[in-house]
């Protein structure tokens, strides 16, 4: 062994010439080597790959001329992008091959934005500068980020977009649950605007519970929360029977008797059994509580908590006082205030006390508690922080109970603990973590959800867009939501329509929710006698509609300070109200109207004017339109019906002054026939 | 020489401890074989792309009298990033199978496959057909359910009661590819934007060319496109497993 090393030795490097020799030869090899690596580079190998998968198409010279070599780059300082993403990704702008299934060849889906303003990485993560697949996609020693998987692409339109985007449902719900589940009562999300985010949940104060329910139901459903109502949003908290009882004992102990939150009315329930139910349908009550129905559907709207077993929960003597007055015992409370007379409380609280579910409650049984139980729960209550969600008559509501979501997008994963067998990536356990929080340690106080795999993708995307770019971004790129303002109507009307939670169904500038019309401009929109009958008994405009007005016994001294205010405050500067009158117009113009509504416009696709041989069920009832809008509102809704409710999904059907004033004619001439006339002699 | 040998199969070792090799979960024992498989329920949705399909797909074990057989195992598979939970099981006491899928990062149609053994250990298998949309066509799919799918969609739900019965001339759902296929990007163009009339149909149908922009225009017929049955003709290639 060792003489054949010698006389190799001797045979290369014997003698100078022989070892100048060898020694060039290996330094022009070694010299070699950095262009023998570019030559067989990755990418060099898939814009070959790409020039043969377009030899053969028809359009191929196009594409040829659109091909560049080389190593491609996007450079964008103020986004801090360098992305070569488009060296192997070739065809990214060629629409034509739309039908190639193979990557890196496939063409971009349509987008609003550029890649040369934006990059790919802004979107998609992933390390940009690099030119191997490996190092691009995945998560190496030297980068974190990679590629983010497309199940939640829609986090990185929220880096820039703090508003919700018709093009992104996913990012939208995420945002809406993060807000409503109850998350950031606990966790602090500060957004990249520098506001901090707002709970849009409203979990009721327990310093009164004694008075509403009894310490079995508070066991039962805090041991199984949807065992109770399956939509209800309180998470279970797994706790012991023990702290049960406890927990349980304490808000009892704690809870201090309210005036007025207790009510025994001396009237019989209707006789009739079924005018319980009679009634809880005609008040719409279903617009915004659910009910269980025998085939296991949820019939009903989710504004307010499950009533399948209501009568298992609440006291009759507080359910009474609630149906008369909600007020009393939550201000705040988005139920309206609906003026029952004691009958109807009494027939509407019958009703609501037999929806009852025997099984509930019967393997709870309590003793009373002792002094220590009672301080026990009184901790337990504290180390849960469940003062964070809901007040409790003396507990501090605590401050920054839950880690801060501001950033969580960009967690270093050498700050995470995963579980064993998960994948170690930030989306992975992110959404780990809001399907199973307590399997990450049991001993974590955060309690059990019960969201949809749907639901977590969602919650996940939104968490994710919480990243450092969205927080650094430079400020013309960033998109502001638009945010609630917080009008609220002045004077007596104003207080009589928070009493009546207007705002729980209806917008008026820029305030309240879109179950119903938004009102901002109703006072040049309608006529006062409409609005008079319409309050006193409000009748059906929209066939089509489960959720309607509901009928609430006014005052006539309500119904005009309602009807005042409205005809006086909600008035649009585009409609002068008394420009154009409600009749005298000439019959050949209504004629001519009548023509247009059935013929050019076809109007009776949507609407009902003659209830024998129209259907059209999309827009409101027709037949009594003249005595429901003034004309001028009705001519000003031709020519633009966005311009007067943004987003209506009546079209602009772009009308000329003359088709406009005809069709307004016609409209204004429909005043509901013989039936209105007798009413008003 | 026999040092390196000894070191070079240490490496060896080293290298191969350090990757992380992920193993597949061992499949359930069928207990039972059918003699074909059928789909229940769950074929032809629309989600995002990536995202999970709004109804779970259920398929269903039958024997050769074409009852259901319990038991049998079911295995389902698709392109490259179709994701299936679970990806296999065995079928219920009424044959069936379900499993929630969430389609791939590109748009498009992808085709699962599930698969179970005959008795005679010979595969049967059902192919099933799925939509994922795009930015674009989820933008064309927001503005149908918001514009058009009250008049198009003749199927009506609790929230939304279809007025498909009430038109005179009926609409074409926008899934009836044998009718909208027939029609040029331009021509639906036309008739969005102008209305029936711009191609001698129907005045039911209104000109939404002054309420929708241009580029809404162009999703909705991206969306039109996407879901069509039968496809359109540029819907591009079919995601099927490899």
């Amino acid at each position: 062994m060792k003489e054949k090393f010698r006389s190799l030795w001797q045979k290369l490097f014997g003698d100078s010439v022989r070892a100048f020799g060898v020694v060039s030869l290996v330094f022009l090899a070694s010299m070699a080597i950095a262009p023998a690596k570019n030559f067989f580079s990755e990418w060099r190998h898939y814009q070959h790959g790409y020039l043969s998968t377009i030899r053969n198409r028809s359009e191929a010279n196009t594409l040829r001329r659109h091909f560049e070599g080389g190593i491609q780059q996007i450079w964008l300082p103020d986004l801090g992008v360098v992305d070569r993403c488009t060296s192997c990704h070739v065809g990214l702008k060629e629409a034509s091959l739309a039908d190639v299934a193979t990557q890196p060849y496939r063409p971009h889906p349509v987008i609003p934005h550029k890649t040369e303003q934006f990059g790919c990485t802004v979107c998609h993560r992933g390390q940009g500068a690099a030119t191997t697949v490996e190092e691009a996609h995945n998560s190496t020693l030297a980068w974190e980020q990679p590629i983010l998987p497309a199940k939640y692409i829609e986090s990185s339109c929220g880096e820039c977009h703090r508003g919700s985007l018709p093009g992104t449902p996913q990012l939208n719900l995420g945002r809406n649950l993060l807000a409503r589940e109850g998350c950031v009562h606990c966790h602090t999300v500060k957004l990249p605007d520098g506001s901090q985010m707002k709970a849009t949940d409203d979990p009721p104060s327990l310093s009164h519970i004694a008075d509403k329910t009894t310490r079995e139901w508070i066991f039962a459903w805090l041991k199984d929360p949807q065992a109770y109502a399956s939509t209800a949003t309180m998470p279970n908290f797994k706790l012991s029977d023990d702290d049960l009882r406890d927990i349980s004992a304490f808000l009892v102990a704690n809870s201090t008797p309210l005036a007025g939150d207790t009510l025994t009315v001396s009237a019989k329930a209707a006789s009739d059994p079924s005018a319980g139910g009679s009634l809880y349908g005609e008040s719409f009550c279903a617009s915004c509580h659910a009910v269980q129905n025998a085939a296991g559907n949820m019939v009903g709207g989710d504004v307010g908590p499950e009533l399948t077993k209501v009568g298992t929960k609440v006291r009759p003597e507080w359910l009474q006082a609630w149906l008369r007055n909600p007020r009393v015992y939550d201000p705040e409370t988005a139920m309206p205030h609906y003026r029952f007379n004691d009958a109807q409380v009494a027939t509407l609280s019958g009703f609501l006390e037999a929806k009852t579910d025997s099984d509930l409650l019967s393997n709870v049984h309590l003793e009373a508690p002792t002094p220590e139980q009672i301080a026990h729960g009184k901790r337990l209550v504290s180390d849960y922080g469940c003062a964070s969600c809901h007040e409790i008559a003396g507990i501090k509501k605590p401050e920054n109970f839950a880690p801060e979501l501001s950033r969580i997008g960009s967690k270093p994963i050498t700050q995470l603990i995963f579980l064993p067998g998960m994948q170690h990536t930030l989306p992975d356990y992110i959404a780990g973590k809001i399907k199973q929080p307590r399997a990450f340690s049991p001993g974590l106080k955060m309690p059990q959800y019960t969201f949809t795999a749907a639901q977590i993708d969602a919650l996940t995307t939104e968490l994710l867009s919480l990243n450092d770019r969205s927080y650094t971004l430079p400020p013309s790129l960033a998109v502001a939501a638009t945010h609630e303002s917080d009008y609220q109507p002045a004077g007596k009307a104003g207080k009589l329509m928070t009493d009546l939670a207007c705002f729980s169904c209806h917008r008026i500038n820029g305030h309240g929710a879109d179950m119903a019309p938004d009102l901002t401009w109703e006072g040049s929109s309608v006529q006062r006698d409409w609005l008079v009958q319409f309050l006193k008994n409000p009748g059906t405009l929209r066939p089509a509609l489960i959720r309607r007005m509901p009928r609430f016994n006014f005052t006539d001294a309500e119904v005009n300070e309602l009807t005042d205010y409205i005809m006086t405050v909600y008035q649009s500067p585009a409609v002068d109200r008394d420009s154009m009158p409600l009749n005298g117009y000439p019959q050949g113009q209504i004629e001519l109207g009548r023509q247009l509504y059935y013929g050019k416009y076809s109007c009776q696709g949507c609407h009902i004017m003659d209830t024998k041989t129209d259907k059209g069920y999309i827009g409101p009832t027709l037949t009594h339109v003249g005595s429901r809008l003034t004309a001028a509102w009705i001519y000003q809704w031709m020519k633009n019906p966005q311009a007067l409710r943004p987003g209506t999904i009546e079209p602009n059907r772009s009308m000329s002054d003359e088709d406009a004033q005809a069709l307004t004619a016609f409209l204004v001439s429909q005043k509901g026939g013989g039936k209105q006339e007798t009413a008003k002699k | 020489m026999k040092r390196y040998s000894a070191l070079f199969i240490g490496m060896l070792l080293l290298a191969n401890s350090c990757s992380r090799t992920q193993e597949s979960a061992p499949l359930p024992k069928p207990t039972a074989f059918g003699a074909a498989i059928v789909e229940s329920s769950g074929g032809k949705q629309f989600a995002q792309t990536g995202a999970l399909l709004p109804q779970p797909v259920v398929v269903q074990v039958n024997d050769a009298q074409g009852s259901a057989v319990a038991g049998a195992l079911v295995e389902f598979a698709g392109a490259p990033g179709v994701t299936f939970d679970p990806a296999s099981g065995l079928s219920d006491s009424s044959g069936q199978v379900t499993t929630n899928v969430s389609l791939g990062g590109t748009a498009g149609r992808y085709q699962l496959t599930a698969a179970t053994l005959d008795k005679s250990h010979k595969r049967v298998e059902v192919k099933i057909e799925e939509i994922a949309l795009g930015y674009q066509e989820t933008l064309g799919r927001h503005l149908n359910d918001q514009y058009c799918e009250r008049c198009h969609n003749p199927e009506s739900t609790v929230e939304r009661v279809s007025n498909y019965d009430n038109l005179e001339v009926k609409p074409h759902p926008f899934t009836e590819g044998d009718t909208l296929n027939k029609m040029s990007d331009a021509d639906l163009t036309a008739i969005i934007s102008h209305g029936g009339p711009a191609l001698n149909k129907s005045a039911l149908m209104p000109a939404w060319g002054n309420t929708l922009s241009k580029s809404d225009i162009q999703a909705l017929i991206s969306y039109i496109r996407a879901v069509s049955d039968p496809p359109s003709r540029n819907a591009g290639p079919v995601y099927a497993k490899n």
